[in-house]
């Protein structure tokens, strides 16, 4: 199988996943958030599912030296805890909470026919154009 | 408490995780959609197809559980475009700055138990909290 095609089955496998668990309602996600209130508390069963399986399979995977296809193991972030990493988040975490988005469920609402990720997608791009601008 | 529904969450959750594992294991990348996304910004040929391929799973998936099981989702309505576009725009900026969202951090990165990860998702979690008490319970808002 080409990388290409086994990225896509695993972009249905994410995509059916996020709309089983319905984190592509971004009430449901906001009252997750909102603990002084009608907390809901299915996102952390989403993590824990996810985490369930990542948490062993990806230490398996990366343990094996080999690549089986052509492609190399992206290299990945060894930096340590540094004020963007810090910072970043917190936007990130303000931007979730008042929208009830983060970006798989905007992908995932795509193919929902749902508007507010058309709005998310061209206001997320502008967020990943404006910080290029800065780390020229 | 009465909006819990742990089955479809936890189910989910596991089809999350499979997605993430068959990513690393046949592409080598991580998971993680802000990246994945804002990578095609700048992709050559080879790393503009996976990305589009791996996306165009998500909303097709999407799309066909929701032919199946259509009561799942329900559209919000009346949120303010320019509040969402707001929101967008922390989204976008906030996760390039970090260099990670709920998939690459809270997923993928603490299965790897980095501490950049599990740092990022605790604050990004802390400020969703805070961010979501002030909207709905000191402002007020029926935003």
């Amino acid at each position: 199988m080409k990388p290409v095609t086994t990225a896509f089955l695993s972009g249905i496998l994410f995509g059916v996943g996020l709309a089983l668990s319905q984190m592509t309602n971004p009430d449901k996600v906001l009252n997750f958030l909102d603990i002084a209130g009608n907390w809901d508390p299915s996102l952390v069963l989403v993590m824990a599912g996810a985490l369930g399986i990542t948490f062993f399979s990806f230490r398996k995977i990366l343990k094996q030296p080999g690549q089986l296809f052509e492609v190399e193991l992206y290299p990945i972030n060894t930096a340590g805890i540094d004020k963007p990493l810090i910072i970043g988040s917190a936007i990130f975490g303000i931007g979730w909470g008042i929208g009830g988005y983060c970006p798989g469920p905007v992908v995932a609402g795509l193919g929902l026919g749902n508007v507010e990720s058309v709005v998310m997608v061209f206001s997320m791009y502008t967020g990943f154009f404006v910080h290029r601008l800065f780390n020229k | 408490m009465e909006n819990f529904t742990p089955f479809p969450a936890f189910s989910g959750g596991i089809l999350i995780g499979l997605a993430a594992s068959v990513l690393l294991l046949f592409n080598r990348r991580i998971a993680g959609i802000s990246g994945i996304m804002a990578g095609m910004l700048a992709a050559g040929k080879t790393e503009l197809f996976w990305r589009m391929a791996f996306l165009a799973g998500i909303v097709i998936g999407a799309g066909l559980f929701n032919l199946i099981k259509p009561d799942f989702y329900q559209p919000r309505e009346n949120f303010p475009i320019w509040l969402l576009a707001c929101a967008g725009f922390l989204v976008g900026f906030g996760t390039r700055m970090s260099n990670g969202c709920t998939s690459g951090h809270a997923i993928c990165g603490i299965a790897r138990l980095s501490l950049r990860s599990i740092v990022a998702t605790l604050t990004f979690m802390a400020s969703g909290f805070l961010t979501v008490y002030l909207m709905r319970h000191v402002l007020g808002g029926q935003v």
